[in-house]
Formats: structure tokens, C-alpha cells, sequence
């Protein structure tokens, strides 16, 4: 695959818990909350590869780690080949400048004590995106691409709805001229009468630049609506990964299956009561054996308990990671 | 628009305006002395020696017959000075360090809790009379012995809100723009995190002068026959039963210099809050 832009091999993130010195001394172990354990995925150019899972399976993690936020444990991110963990300096200023970011909260992701204004010319004058002539104008145009008045630019975040500021945001992102774009919870905490105002323009702005994004969300109607391929994550491992069409179709994983099986239906005289999984979602600290769903999966044989079922091609581009090969037609109640 | 300047001035909360008003005369005693008192502070007048308050000197003479209102006046040169001095390089460099220590964290940061935990162990006077007592006494080097205690306090304010700040995303965008760690920690992190320490550095301003007036009463900080409020009382003292006014006087010029000072660090506060 040569138009594979950025990926993933077999990454992991640990973050350790914070232990009394006293455990410690007692020569407990060291515990830590494993947030990836091993994801391999890649994102190939001009596409909008979905990333959906419960909270707490690690899609920000992994998010941050793709725009290298936070470095990985073990594995490797590649942006176009190179390892972006062994990126210094200059090199690591253009990989930033190529892969940004759009943050979860708009209200904490911009600096309070900063105009619209600074934001943006910080950006473009830092990456020396425009000569110092021309930052003004452009700070008109990015204004004008995410539809934001031009008098916008003398105002502080705190003058701005959660819609408008998380529009600032894209622009801040956008004005260094990215290839790839990670939108962590891009619109989850908006109201939903903005969200797809907001989604739409990210999708019309993909058009326009050529962009390529990760979409990394819960909400399974907007990730189905965006995304060319999309991929579930559970307990910091990818399940199944495909494309979006063949996953929402098929699901070839119990887990994929019992999400999309919750998901409200919008006609009332369909809706379920199912619930996604039996039981509550197990601690990142003591992961269970095998197949990490095991403890929730209605499906669940001895062979899950103790294999990890690795990610298979299921055809057409669509791995799962399920010792089934067929899912049964009524896999849950 | 024209009447938005008019409700803004209103809006200031109380205390800022009643501080401001407070520090700003201060101020220009401070300047120009001169022109607001009616003697010169170091005149002897061996004709009127010990007075009480008249019209001719309202807050009396002292027992070298020097007009205690021309003093007091001639006092806020001094007394602004140490209150500007005594503080400022120790916020300016507790910043600074501050700022630096919260965002590196991690084993820095614990060595430098041990640093302040060590420094505050040691009674804040007695340290800086010691220090003082070393270099010798005057104002210089009362500064000096002030700012080499002060500046943690101000870095641990600082270290503390940084810490806060260094978690919010939009530190986290600065690193994803490729920005550098000191234009993330100076330019987009301390302008968040400097409140708290701006309104300590207030109250520490007037807790300076205080500071100043104990040192200058104990012959450590300015030097007589300059005019200084602690050296005005340190002056009196011997003469508190029968010409009160000595003292009495200075002193009610400290405590409403250190009230402005207190009263603007709570306006600024209320101010700075509301801008969030």
C-alpha cells in the first residue's frame, strides 16, 4: 500500500498509577493503566478512518499518540515511513505542522487570555506560514473558511459558543496547513444542534484541502456518516477495522455487534432494550486473559479465556479479531 | 458607547478604587515631597523641641525639633522604594523559576519542595535579620536579604497553577503546533497561572513595608537621620509618654499604606477572576 500516510504498528501506551511509597516498598508491583495494547492500523491518504469504542477504551490515547502527544510504550508511529518518535527539532516542527490536531473540550482548548487573532497569527507566524505582510489577510480567509465573521478576530474564546470556538479550533489547526487532522471528540460535547453543523464543515473542508482525518468518536451514527473505514476499539486493542459500509453491514466481531445492536434506533417501534454488553467494562489495570472481551461476550468459549484472538481478514479489506468465523445470525438476546 | 468607559469605572469593584486612590497619592508623595511638605524633614529646630500637634506642625516635632508631617512625607520616597524593591526581583525570579519547575514536574520539582520546605523552616525575620546582619545593615542589602527568602513563596504560587494550567488542552495544542516548551510555558501558560501571584505580591508589597519599618526600627534597614517610618518610631520610643505623636504618626502612615496595597491585591483579584 503505497498511499498509506500515517500508521500504527503494534503500539501500546501504559500510563502507571500513582502507589503509596509504602506499597511500594513493600515490593508490590507497579501497577499501571495499560491504554493501548498493541494497535496496528493505517490511515491511507484522503480518507476519513473512524475510531469508535466505549470511554475509557483508549481512542484519545491513541489519538494523542498518533500526533505524538504523548510517546508510545512500544511500537512505532509512522508518518510517511518514518518512525515520528525519532523526530528532533525542525523535523519534528514540519511532522507537527503536517498532522495536527482538533481537541475534545472547546473550552479548554484555547488559551483563554488570547484573541483570535493572536491564536492564529502565533500559528502562521511560527511555521513562517506567511510572510508578516500577509498574516492578516489570511487570518481573514481562515476566518472566512470556518464561517466566522471577520470581527471575530479581536474577540476572546470566552465570547464564543461551544460551536464557534471548536470552528476557532479548526482553524488554529488549519492554518498550518495540514495533511492529516486528528479530531479527538470533535463534537462531543456540543450541543446536538450544532454538531452537525460543525461535522459538515469539517467534511466540506476535507473536500476542499484534500484532507485526511481521523475521526476518532463514540457516537456510532456520526462515525458511520463520515467515515471511509472505521475502526472499534476495546480495552485499548482494535477489534475489527474496515470498511465502514461492511462493518455496520456484517459486523464480524460480538462486540461491534452489541454496539451497533444499542444504538438508538430514531423509529420508536423498533427501539430495544438491549443493553451493549452484559456487565461493566473491565479494569485497564488487570486486563483479563485472552480475548480481552471474553468477560462480557455472550459468545464466549474456553478457547477465549485463554488465546488472543488476533485481527483476521474477514474479505474486502474487513479484519476481526474473534476465534469465530462467522458471526450467528441472532448473536445476542 | 460613549457611556461604556463611565459604567466601567462603576463596575470596579470597591476596593480596587478606594487602594488605587490610597497608593496613587502615595505615589506622588513619593515623587515629589517637596512640594507637599511645609519643612525641611532634617532641619533641627532647637526652639521646638517635643511639640504637640498645632497648626503650625500639625503632627507635632520631635525631640530635635524636626516637623513629623515633613518626615512622614519625606518617608514615602523611602518606604515606596522598599516596598517596590524588596518585592519585585523576588516575584520576577519566583516566577520565573516557578514557572519552570511546575511544567518540568516529576524529580525537579520534588527537589525544589525540599528547597522551600528548607528555606520556610526558618522564621522569615529571623532569616533575613541574619542575612542582613551578614552583609551589613542599609537598604541595599536589606533588598538583597529580602528578595534571596521571598522569591520561593512566589514560585511555589506560581509552580502550583502551572501545574493546573500544563493539563488543560489548550497546552496541549501549543505542543501539537510544534510550539517550544518556553514559548508554551511563557507565553501561553504563565499569563494564566500569574493571578494568584500578582495579588500575594500586593499584600506582600505591604507586608514589605512593614518588613522594612521593623528592620529600619532595629537599625538594620535605613539608616538615621534619613526620614523612614520605622526609624520615626524607632525614635520615639523613648519619648512615647510625653510626645506620643513621634511615633504615633508614622505609624498610621504604615498602616494605610500597607491597606492600599491590600485592598488593591483584592480588587485585582476580583478583576483578574472576572475575566474568566
Amino acid at each position: 500500500m503505497t498511499n498509506v500516510i500515517l500508521s500504527t504498528t503494534d503500539i501500546s501506551k501504559r500510563f502507571p498509577v500513582t502507589q503509596s511509597v509504602l506499597s511500594r516498598l513493600r515490593g508490590q508491583h507497579r501497577l499501571a493503566v495499560n491504554a493501548l495494547n498493541g494497535v496496528s492500523l493505517d490511515i491511507i491518504k484522503g480518507e476519513t478512518l473512524g475510531i469508535v469504542g466505549e470511554s475509557g477504551c483508549g481512542k484519545s490515547t491513541l489519538a494523542r499518540c498518533l500526533v505524538r502527544l504523548h510517546d508510545c510504550d512500544s511500537g512505532k508511529v509512522l508518518f510517511e515511513g518514518t518512525d515520528i518518535g525519532t523526530l528532533n527539532g525542525p523535523a519534528r516542527r514540519t511532522f507537527n505542522r503536517r498532522v495536527q490536531m482538533i481537541f475534545q473540550d472547546p473550552y479548554s482548548s484555547l488559551n483563554p487570555r488570547m484573541t483570535v487573532r493572536q491564536i492564529l497569527a502565533e500559528a502562521l507566524s511560527v511555521h513562517s506560514m506567511r510572510p508578516k505582510a500577509q498574516i492578516e489577510t489570511r487570518i481573514g480567509e481562515l476566518l472566512g473558511l470556518v464561517r466566522l465573521p471577520p470581527d471575530a478576530a479581536d474577540k476572546y474564546p470566552h465570547e464564543f459558543s461551544g460551536g464557534q470556538r471548536q470552528r476557532i479550533g479548526i482553524a488554529r489547526a488549519l492554518s498550518v496547513e495540514p495533511e492529516v487532522l486528528v479530531a479527538d471528540e470533535l463534537v462531543s460535547a456540543l450541543d446536538v444542534s450544532v454538531q452537525a453543523q460543525v461535522v459538515n464543515l469539517l467534511l466540506e473542508l476535507q473536500d476542499r484541502l484534500n484532507l485526511t482525518v481521523v475521526f476518532v468518536a463514540h457516537d456510532l451514527r456520526l462515525v458511520r456518516h463520515i467515515s471511509h473505514r472505521v475502526a472499534v476499539m476495546y480495552l485499548g486493542k482494535v477489534v475489527e477495522y474496515g470498511p465502514t459500509s461492511s462493518i455496520f453491514a456484517a459486523p464480524q466481531h460480538p462486540y461491534t455487534d452489541a454496539l451497533l445492536r444499542a444504538a438508538p434506533e430514531v423509529d420508536p417501534s423498533r427501539r430495544t432494550r438491549t443493553v451493549a454488553a452484559r456487565g461493566e467494562l473491565p479494569s485497564p489495570i488487570n486486563l483479563p486473559k485472552g480475548c480481552l472481551f471474553h468477560t462480557r461476550c455472550p459468545l464466549a468459549m474456553d478457547r477465549c479465556r485463554t488465546e488472543i484472538p488476533a485481527l483476521r481478514p474477514r474479505g474486502d479489506g474487513h479484519l476481526a479479531a474473534c476465534h469465530l468465523d462467522t458471526l450467528p445470525a441472532k448473536a445476542t438476546p | 458607547m460613549t457611556a461604556l468607559p463611565r459604567i466601567r469605572l462603576t463596575r470596579l469593584p470597591r476596593p480596587l478604587i478606594i487602594g488605587g486612590t490610597i497608593l496613587g497619592i502615595s505615589l506622588i508623595l513619593a515623587l515629589f515631597p517637596a512640594a507637599f511638605a511645609p519643612y525641611d524633614p532634617l532641619a533641627f529646630d532647637y526652639g521646638a523641641l517635643n511639640q504637640a500637634p498645632s497648626m503650625a506642625h500639625p503632627f507635632g516635632t520631635d525631640n530635635f525639633g524636626r516637623d513629623v508631617l515633613s518626615r512622614i512625607i519625606h518617608a514615602y520616597r523611602v518606604d515606596m522604594q522598599i516596598a517596590i524593591f524588596a518585592t519585585v526581583f523576588a516575584f520576577s525570579f519566583g516566577t520565573i523559576i516557578g514557572a519552570l519547575v511546575g511544567y518540568v514536574g516529576g524529580r525537579v520539582e520534588a527537589l525544589f519542595g525540599r528547597l522551600v520546605d528548607a528555606i520556610i523552616t526558618f522564621p522569615f525575620l529571623v532569616l533575613v535579620i541574619a542575612i542582613v546582619s551578614v552583609l551589613g545593615p542599609g537598604l541595599i542589602n536589606m533588598y538583597i536579604a529580602v528578595s534571596v527568602v521571598g522569591w520561593v513563596f512566589y514560585a511555589r504560587i506560581i509552580a502550583a497553577e502551572i501545574k493546573v494550567q500544563k493539563r488543560l488542552d489548550y497546552a496541549d495544542a501549543g505542543r501539537a503546533m510544534g510550539y517550544t516548551h518556553l514559548r508554551i510555558i511563557f507565553r501561553h501558560l504563565l499569563p494564566n497561572a500569574i493571578t494568584p501571584a500578582v495579588v500575594y505580591w500586593m499584600t506582600d508589597m505591604a507586608l514589605a513595608i512593614l518588613l522594612g519599618s521593623s528592620l529600619g526600627y532595629l537599625g538594620l534597614g535605613a539608616q538615621p537621620p534619613a526620614a523612614e517610618w520605622g526609624v520615626q518610631i524607632a525614635d520615639g520610643k523613648n519619648f512615647m509618654s510625653t510626645a506620643w505623636w513621634i511615633s504615633v504618626f508614622p505609624g498610621f502612615a504604615i498602616i494605610l499604606t500597607g491597606l492600599g496595597f491590600s485592598l488593591l491585591g483584592d480588587g485585582l483579584a476580583e478583576v483578574m477572576r472576572a475575566r474568566k
